[in-house]
């Protein structure tokens, strides 16, 4: 058969799936619209065009001699700095996860209990860890304790949520096992419950702390240690060759952990 | 009674490698200055601070919350909308199975990985340099970031479609914009939608924050409040903040679950 011309599918009308589709279609492209309203335009500053080439130089000529400085003030130990909150914070909230994770499962403490863990759990998850690092700021002052303290708690909400979700799907015939014989509940959570779960537990840590490393970048931007601290200072002295350096630095210095963790996590798994 | 013990295999690589984990996690705490008695006692006294914030929060300043907050979620419309737009049709050219050139996927995919290492307020930070303070510049560090992360999502989903249609639709000597048209966007249209919705979540997260370094939305609000230890007004700003972003992650997933 010869057949020329667009493909062509013939559908029945129907009213109802018509109407839907308008309700739904129209009401995403009105809250489009709304969104689009509401945005302040005010512009391109004068100067924005001499900035973006400037920008642009920086990026072609970065500031090298600000890698190879090797002080308190040189790039690589704001970068082993933002590694080490980076670590430091991971590694709190790791351990803190645990027994908020016991908590919201199922398996472990009911169901009544767990639903105020999970409540607890996602309460932790949607409070912005920029938010902590600034409260901690206050507390503590500026610098890197402050982020650490910030990812640590931050981190508990979704850490807590996936250990729960992993210890809900673990096998609970070693758990019973145990009980059968008089365990006592640390006794079943260290050698039944632990050992289980713990190659997911440290694979999901190590999904956090890709995560943890972009953050610990961020928190140097409102003062709590790390590489975002020269960055925000070379920004906004405008000084574009040493900030380009450092977002050169930054890409590279997460690509690589990213890389490398994801490789541990592979194998974990 | 006797005692159950399970003999141990002690192998060199593993404990070598606890060590070496160990020192990583001990060396990383004493460079960054953090100790345990200081975390616990920052966390009494961030108690303390909470308790400011959160026992007699200043509920009359909420009105004056209300615009910013809206301007945040537009602008987390608008980023979320102008980067899902963008990252369709570079998914399309950056899935390897469907175009066939490795000489544009590869380059778009290290391009896309670059774009997604850099965090949100770092491209504000960069683009408040540029455009100057308001939500405008938040908007454009929102559309990047969504474009990043849209479009590797997307693209992957777009590698594991069923390919049998796509080979179908060939057969019948059907061209690449009418395989696209009725093999490809019908099979990852409701993906790509949950996508760009999950987008939208964390960038009201983002969007929330960005104000910090001049990048418009209820962020500078709070910038303010907290320059002046205003705690109480903090307090306000962070509960309806929360309460806006549990009521669109609600909604958005309720959608999610509905499209997958």
């Amino acid at each position: 058969m010869e057949h020329t011309g667009p493909i062509s599918v013939e559908k029945p009308f129907d009213i109802y799936r018509t109407l839907y589709r308008i309700v739904n279609y129209g009401g995403l492209i009105a809250i489009i619209l709304w969104g689009f309203a509401g945005i302040e335009y005010k512009g391109i500053m004068q100067t924005a065009r001499g900035t973006v080439e400037a920008l642009l130089r920086g990026f072609v000529r970065p500031d090298v001699a600000y890698l190879t400085t090797m002080t308190i003030d040189g790039l690589p130990y704001a970068v082993l700095e933002t590694i080490a909150i980076a670590v430091a914070g991971t590694f709190t909230s790791g351990i803190l996860a645990i027994p908020f994770a016991l908590l919201a499962s199922q398996n472990i403490v009911g169901p009544h209990v767990s639903k105020v863990g999970k409540f607890i759990v996602t309460a932790i998850r949607s409070f912005p860890e920029l938010i902590l690092a600034l409260i901690f700021i206050s507390i503590v002052g500026p610098g890197a304790p402050a982020g650490v303290l910030a990812l640590g708690i931050h981190s508990i909400g979704m850490l807590g949520k996936l250990f729960s979700e992993s210890i809900e799907s673990m096998d609970m015939g070693v758990k019973e096992a145990l009980e059968s014989c008089g365990a006592s509940p640390f006794e079943v959570l260290f050698r039944a419950v632990i050992p289980q779960v713990s190659p997911e537990l440290i694979s999901y840590t190590l999904y956090r702390f890709e995560i943890n490393m972009r953050a610990a970048a961020t928190l140097g931007l409102v003062g709590a240690g790390g590489i975002g601290a020269p960055l925000i200072f070379a920004i906004r002295t405008r000084v574009w060759p040493r900030a380009a350096i450092i977002v050169i630095v930054l890409v590279v210095t997460v690509t690589v952990i990213d890389a490398v963790s994801g490789r541990i996590r592979k194998r974990l798994v | 009674m006797e005692q159950i013990v399970v003999p141990k295999k002690h192998n060199l690589r593993r404990n070598l490698t606890i060590l070496l984990v160990a020192a990583l996690i001990i060396g990383s705490a004493r460079f960054a200055g953090f100790s345990i008695v200081g975390t616990l006692s920052g966390i009494l006294r961030g108690g303390r601070l909470l308790g400011r914030m959160f026992l007699s929060p200043a509920w009359s300043y909420a009105p004056r919350v209300v615009d910013p907050l809206v301007e945040t979620i537009r602008m987390s419309v608008v980023g979320t909308f102008i980067g899902a737009l963008v990252a369709f049709p570079v998914a399309v050219l950056a899935a390897e199975n469907f175009i066939r050139k490795p000489l544009i996927s590869r380059p778009l995919r290290f391009i896309l990985n670059i774009f997604r290492t850099i965090p949100a307020m770092v491209l504000a930070s960069l683009f408040v340099a540029v455009f100057g303070t308001g939500a405008f510049s938040g908007v454009l560090a929102l559309a990047i970031f969504t474009f990043g992360l849209i479009s590797k999502l997307t693209f992957e989903s777009i590698e594991a479609i069923d390919y049998g249609q796509v080979e179908a639709l060939m057969s019948l000597g059907a061209n690449q914009i009418n395989v696209l048209r009725y093999a490809i966007v019908p099979q990852i249209l409701p993906q790509f939608l949950s996508y760009t919705l999950y987008g939208f979540e964390v960038n009201v997260r983002a969007a929330a924050v960005l104000g910090y370094v001049g990048a418009g939305g209820i962020g500078q609000v709070f910038e303010q409040n907290l320059s002046f230890r205003r705690f109480d007004r903090v307090g306000v700003i962070i509960i309806l903040t929360f309460f806006v972003v549990l009521a669109i992650d609600f909604v958005s997933s309720a959608i999610r679950r509905r499209l997958v």
